[in-house]
């Protein structure tokens, strides 16, 4: 039998469960209060301050870091980031789709095949944009064999491109796509795919009218999930895109290294973490009517 | 009742998987040729990594990354499923929004985060160096493990917890005897995350590291920067097969406890 | 009856997966406006053999074929065969309403838009549920009765010439299973419209069908009337699983002459009893009985009519049923049989055999059912 304070213990919990719970959560809360919260609102704090002479803040309020970024040169690189980021979720999206859906139908690969779209997950993402240096250089793998083939004379600049960029995050990010999707259509009730062709439905049809719209809560899951991350991409524009492809968190790098303007950098983090926030809304907006239904 | 896929369909399907794993297989391939222009393939040669032993930075690197890694999990898988038990109890006021909040540091991006870090520190004039390395590593892999055992949490029968009260257990034994060994797929799941996390991380770690913590990703960010070269196919390689097999071996340890 | 060709047929019928036969050898026909149910407990082969006359399974190809009126269709498409299906999960598309659920067949099939809405709607009215109140709903805000009203209208607007219906009552109580029931049957009736009804309750199967196919480890065990079925089973598995049946084992001895019963048996224990002819005895071979609870009788030792065969035993138990008592009772072979008496009414006018009492079963030889060796 027990010990009796440890009885007492229980009973005071049990009389008060909230508190068991905050018991619990403060150790962990307390973590990420102090490690991230709190340089989060260091940050914001100086985002509205004034540029220090060398570097750093200085004392002060101005939202002109925030009204900087209208200028045309922040603009473009916001627009090409928001861009890039469509198009890898566009392109993730085209590319899971038939993946999850074949790995969904597969029976008894269907285990490894999930293990396949895993694995690469599992692999340093530095080594796996490394990896896509190597396929495209201009002494790569990719144009080797073009030029092998006698398809082209020179080598093509394919790295250094929003291409390449765009072909980094889409490598980078696809699993996050495939798994959501691949939930939702294992979930399908094959009766309502059967349901549909004794009603007249052919293949087409049966896409479009039910397995489609079926499955919408995990694309929209797995479009959040990619878009998320590729709006605040850093690593895969820094090492595949060059200068000429700056994303937004290369600005945020630039600013707090080079250009030494602190509160600018903090101001795009900011105008960043606004996007973010929104699609982290969304997703979880997401979630729980998928959980509701 | 498995369907029939349209051949066409699998073809296509089976060329993506072509193309995710080309590139890191031509990788591998290329730490055993013996050219140091990788485009053409001119012999096989273990050349390279007998190159890497010679390099004392990058093992040093490797160690590090490794102990970091460890530390960093420990206390992050701690942390995380206490984050994920509380969670999980009764509902209480602000429960939602601290779930939700839950879900910040793992959207927020790297960046952002590395950096805010990195000012507080400089503004409160900690020396970077290992410590910090940890301490952000276990901010940021925290979240993720309270997620996967919180997951793992809700998809698990509560009315077994019941049956141990009802047997005359107290909620202290009812926890070891019956949710702790239930939950520990998802905690070592959790773990395995927060440590691939942790020994892949870079972008968090280039900001917070000191000039003594240089961690194996952030060797190899320079290598790379630096250029080309066959030395870091044999690292990415070494890598490839050292995360791969862990993985590999954590799912079949934990397949055989039903996870 | 006229000769009009069976609407379904199944000529020796086989289906695998992999290296287990779902369906074995299966042949049976459908006439035009039955009601005809496929009965088996769960695993026996008959929603494979209701999805091959859908069309979602394709028989092997061992020469085996699915004919609907006359022409075979084994790898026609679901959509080629002019039927309708309710399923057993109801297969409702949960994104789409109850209206747009009814309407999806129609528009599939082409229908102009203009006559939808008056078609949609007089199905609802079929299945009895008023439009105004239920159109516009979602699958989610219905109960299950009138979930499966829907599925019901939405396989109907088509008019499929067959109506296949898997397990539709399943998963409703009782009291709804009743009203169903019954309603079915009325659509089946006034519509003249053939249903092939899968189930694996055999009171169900004997209260609607005018035919039972009974099924039993990928097998067809027997086809017949509900009364041929009930009342002559001819497999140890359709007596035990259609009702409840009492076996009684045996050695013919030599044939008779002229008699309806011209058979004498000899149980291990050395009692004997008459047996109607059958051609499956042989003299000396072995016998297998059935006899059910409500065609034996107790009496007295001592007490049984001439002519009746008769079997001491020892009253086991007696159990209350509402309608009739059972009593259980140990036969000198250690075997139990029940017999089933007709409740008279325990307060007024009680059962006069108590637990311990020594009795005889009887019953006429008539009454036997020889069963064919499984």
């Amino acid at each position: 039998m027990s010990s009796s304070p440890r009885r007492r213990l229980l009973a005071y919990f049990a009389r008060r469960p909230a508190a068991g719970s905050w018991a619990l959560l403060t150790p962990g809360l307390l973590w990420l209060a102090a490690f991230f919260a709190v340089p989060l609102v260091v940050l914001l704090a100086y985002s509205v301050m004034h540029r220090g002479t060398y570097w750093g803040v200085a004392p002060g309020f101005t939202l002109e870091h925030y009204r900087r970024f209208l200028d045309p040169l922040y603009l473009a690189i916001a627009w090409r980031t928001l861009w890039i980021a469509l198009a890898t979720t566009g392109l993730c999206l085209v590319l899971s789709y038939p993946v999850a859906y074949v790995i969904a139908r597969a029976g008894r690969w269907r285990n490894i095949l999930l293990f396949l779209v895993i694995l690469p997950f599992w692999t340093s993402f530095l080594i796996r944009t490394y990896a896509i240096i190597v396929l495209l250089r201009g002494g790569g793998v990719v144009n080797s064999t073009l030029m092998g083939l006698g398809l082209t004379s020179a080598p093509l600049e394919l790295l250094y491109t929003p291409g390449a960029v765009l072909a980094g995050l889409v490598y980078g990010y696809l699993p996050f796509m495939v798994l959501p999707i691949y939930a939702s259509l294992e979930r399908l009730d094959l009766d309502l795919v059967d349901a549909a062709e004794v009603l007249g439905a052919r293949a087409f049809a049966r896409f479009r009218r039910v397995i489609l719209p079926l499955s919408l809560p995990g694309v929209a899951a797995g479009s959040l999930l990619v878009f998320i991350p590729s709006l605040g991409a850093f690593l895969t524009p820094d090492l595949l895109g060059g200068a000429k492809t700056m994303m937004l968190g290369n600005l945020v790098q630039n600013q707090f290294g080079p250009a030494r303007n602190w509160p600018f950098g903090a101001a795009v983090s900011f105008a960043l973490m606004g996007v973010v926030m929104v699609g982290l809304l969304a997703w979880l907006r997401v979630r729980d009517a998928e959980a509701a239904a | 009742m498995t369907r029939r896929l349209s051949p066409l369909l699998v073809a296509l399907v089976g060329g993506i998987f072509l193309v995710l794993h080309l590139p890191v297989l031509v990788l591998v391939l290329y730490s055993f040729n013996s050219s140091r222009f990788a485009a053409s393939w001119s012999g096989f040669t273990l050349h390279w990594y007998a190159r890497l032993l010679e390099r004392p930075d990058i093992l040093r690197a490797l160690r590090l990354s490794l102990t970091v890694a460890t530390l960093s999990t420990l206390v992050a898988t701690l942390l995380g499923t206490l984050l994920a038990l509380g969670l999980s109890r009764r509902p209480f006021r602000g429960r939602r929004l601290i779930e939700g909040g839950l879900y910040l540091p793992i959207v927020t991006p790297e960046i952002v985060a590395g950096i805010s870090l990195l000012i507080l520190f400089v503004a409160l004039r900690v020396p970077l160096g290992v410590g910090t390395v940890i301490v952000a590593h276990v901010a940021f892999t925290t979240p993720f493990v309270a997620v996967v055992v919180l997951a793992r949490l809700r998809g698990m029968d509560r009315s077994l917890e019941e049956a141990a009260l009802a047997l005359g257990a107290d909620e202290v034994t009812a926890f070891r005897r019956i949710t702790l060994p239930l939950l520990a797929p998802g905690i070592l799941a959790g773990a395995l995350l927060a440590f691939t996390l942790s020994l892949d991380d870079f972008v968090i770690t280039f900001f917070v590291a000191g000039p003594g913590s240089t961690t194996l990703p952030v060797l190899v960010y320079s290598m790379v920067r630096r250029g080309v070269e066959p030395t870091i196919n044999a690292v990415s390689a070494v890598l490839v097969v050292l995360t791969t097999g862990t993985i590999a071996l954590a799912s079949r340890l934990g397949g055989t406890r039903g996870a | 009856m006229t000769e009009t060709p069976p609407i379904v047929e199944f000529r020796r019928v086989s289906k695998s997966f992999g290296d287990s036969r779902a369906v074995d050898r299966v042949s049976f026909s459908v006439r035009r406006g039955e009601f005809f149910s496929l009965l088996g407990p769960s695993g026996c082969g008959k929603t494979t053999t209701l999805r091959l006359l859908a069309g979602f399974e394709t028989p092997d190809p061992d020469g085996g074929e699915v004919r609907i009126d006359g022409e075979v269709v084994n790898v026609r498409r679901p959509y080629e065969r002019r039927i309708g299906m309710v399923f057993q999960s109801y297969a409702l598309f949960p994104h789409l309403s109850v209206e747009r659920n009814i309407a999806f067949g129609l528009e599939e099939h082409r229908v102009p838009r203009t006559e939808i809405p008056g078609r949609v709607e007089r199905a609802l009215g079929l299945v009895r549920l008023a439009p105004a109140t239920f159109a516009r709903r979602r699958p989610h805000q219905l109960s299950g009765g009138q979930r499966q009203r829907v599925a019901l209208a939405r396989a109907l607007v088509l008019d499929p010439a067959i109506l296949l219906l898997d397990e539709p009552l399943g998963a409703l109580d009782l009291q709804l299973r009743k009203e169903m029931q019954l309603e079915l049957k009325t659509l089946n009736r006034e519509l003249g419209m053939t249903f092939v009804y899968v189930t694996h309750d055999q009171e169900e199967a004997l209260a609607m069908s005018d035919r039972i196919a009974v099924m039993s480890a990928a097998r067809v065990a027997q086809v017949g009337t509900p009364a041929d079925i009930y009342e002559n089973p001819r497999t140890e598995f359709v007596a035990g699983f259609i009702g409840e049946a009492n076996l009684f084992d045996g050695q013919a001895g030599k044939r008779g002459s002229g008699e309806a019963t011209p058979w004498t048996v000899t149980a291990a224990d050395g009692a004997r009893f008459g047996v109607p002819d059958h051609p499956g005895i042989q003299e000396g071979a072995g016998v297998r009985i059935a006899v059910r609870p409500e065609w034996l009788d107790l009496f007295e030792p001592g007490a049984v009519p001439a002519g009746e065969n008769a079997l001491p035993g020892t009253v086991r138990d007696i159990v209350y049923l509402g309608e009739t008592m059972h009593v259980v009772v140990t036969m000198s072979d250690g075997r139990l049989v029940r017999v089933a008496l007709r409740n008279e009414g325990q307060l007024l006018n009680p059962l006069r055999w108590r637990r311990g009492d020594t009795v005889v079963v009887a019953w006429r030889p008539e009454d036997c059912q020889v069963l064919d060796p499984e």
